[in-house]
């Protein structure tokens, strides 16, 4: 191999190489960006004052109507009970004539007041029913991080629940309903500080 | 273009993914037994099945319906004769009648899931169809009575 051609394959690798850095660089950012957007390192001051940012979120109506004490959802920006009182049902899609995606739609119906939709509404499942209502910030957050009562998830899957689609469909609301008190980016923010501080709950 | 099944008839419709359901049964193909009630979701006058679930048509969007089963009340039997219709003729259950078709079409998916049904299970399978009529003890009595007839079909069989 003539010494021109040698030359022209290690210029060929060293710009490949230096391309593939700067990709893997990049996908490191992102993947930053997402988990680790806090050290992990328990904190509990920190981890308690980010748990009551969540919490103001957790107990809005956008996340407290679909997460009641009772069977039946609630409604509005009072929190009213459903009207029409549909049932959660065995998985949370209701029952009979009365399944939640009968009237909430893949998307926001047109109008205000009109049924919110995404095309995963529904409630917890009745053998795992997430109850938010009524529930205090310690209470909330002693249940967030149980598996046996949060619906199974460990850290990585609470972490990556801030931006399932229901939980975004909080900040999709339709017309004539107020949005949760933060944006999801901020809501996001304050979840993951709280899980990867140590997910403190506040006292009683 | 928009293909969908209606009454066990396959449609074309040159109509927008934007159009409710409603619109395409009742003025594009002229099935006028399904009724206009809110328009929004809150009265069930307009309950289709899309593909054997109780839809509100006025809210579901020809996009949602596209290549499902859509069955009117003009479809749900060959004869008037599914035991719920035959039950609400036996009690003579509709006063005015607007809310019946879409009460009938919520009593067959409640038939159907659960043969025998409570009052409970009544009370929470209608409780999103409005009769201003207030026929609601008729309706309960010809659901028991659907339920009777349609076990007595069954055992017949």
């Amino acid at each position: 191999m003539s010494t021109k051609i040698k030359f022209i394959w290690i210029a060929i690798i060293l710009v490949s190489g230096i391309g593939l850095a700067f990709t893997v660089s990049k996908n490191r950012i992102v993947e930053k960006e997402y988990v680790s957007i806090v050290p992990i390192k328990k904190d509990s001051v920190a981890s308690v004052a980010a748990f009551k940012q969540v919490y103001k979120v957790l107990m809005s109506p956008r996340c407290v109507n679909c997460h009641p004490k009772g069977d039946i959802p609630l409604q509005g920006d009072n929190s009213v009970i459903h009207s029409m009182q549909p049932k959660r049902g065995k998985d949370g899609k209701g029952v009979y004539a009365m399944k939640c995606a009968n009237c909430h739609q893949p998307s926001n119906s047109p109008g205000l007041h009109t049924p919110p939709g995404n095309p995963e509404w529904h409630l917890p499942p009745a053998d795992m029913k997430m109850v938010f209502e009524g529930k205090t910030a310690h209470e909330l957050a002693k249940q967030l991080v149980n598996p046996q009562l949060n619906g199974h998830k460990d850290l990585q899957q609470l972490i990556a629940h801030a931006d399932d689609g229901l939980v975004k469909a909080g900040w999709n609301m339709g017309k004539g309903r107020t949005a949760p008190p933060l944006t999801h980016a901020q809501f996001k923010k304050a979840w993951i500080t709280w899980l990867k501080t140590g997910a403190y709950a506040p006292a009683k | 273009m928009i293909q969908l099944t209606v009454n066990g008839k396959t449609e074309n419709l040159d109509v927008s993914p934007e159009m409710p359901l409603l619109w395409a049964i009742r003025d594009t193909l002229g099935l006028t037994g399904t009724k206009f009630g809110c328009g929004v979701a809150q009265c069930g006058a307009c309950v289709v099945h899309l593909d054997g679930e109780a839809v509100r048509s006025c809210v579901t969007k020809m996009s949602r319906a596209r290549g499902k089963n859509v069955v009117t009340i003009e479809g749900l039997s060959q004869n008037n004769d599914h035991p719920a219709q035959k039950a609400w003729q036996e009690i003579d259950v509709p006063q005015c009648g607007y809310c019946h078709s879409g009460q009938i079409m919520s009593a067959a998916v409640l038939l159907r899931e659960n043969p025998n049904p409570t009052d409970q299970d009544i009370d929470d399978a209608m409780a999103g169809n409005i009769c201003r009529c207030g026929t609601y003890p008729r309706i309960r009595k010809a659901i028991h009575l659907a339920s009777q007839m349609q076990e007595k079909t069954k055992s017949d069989k």
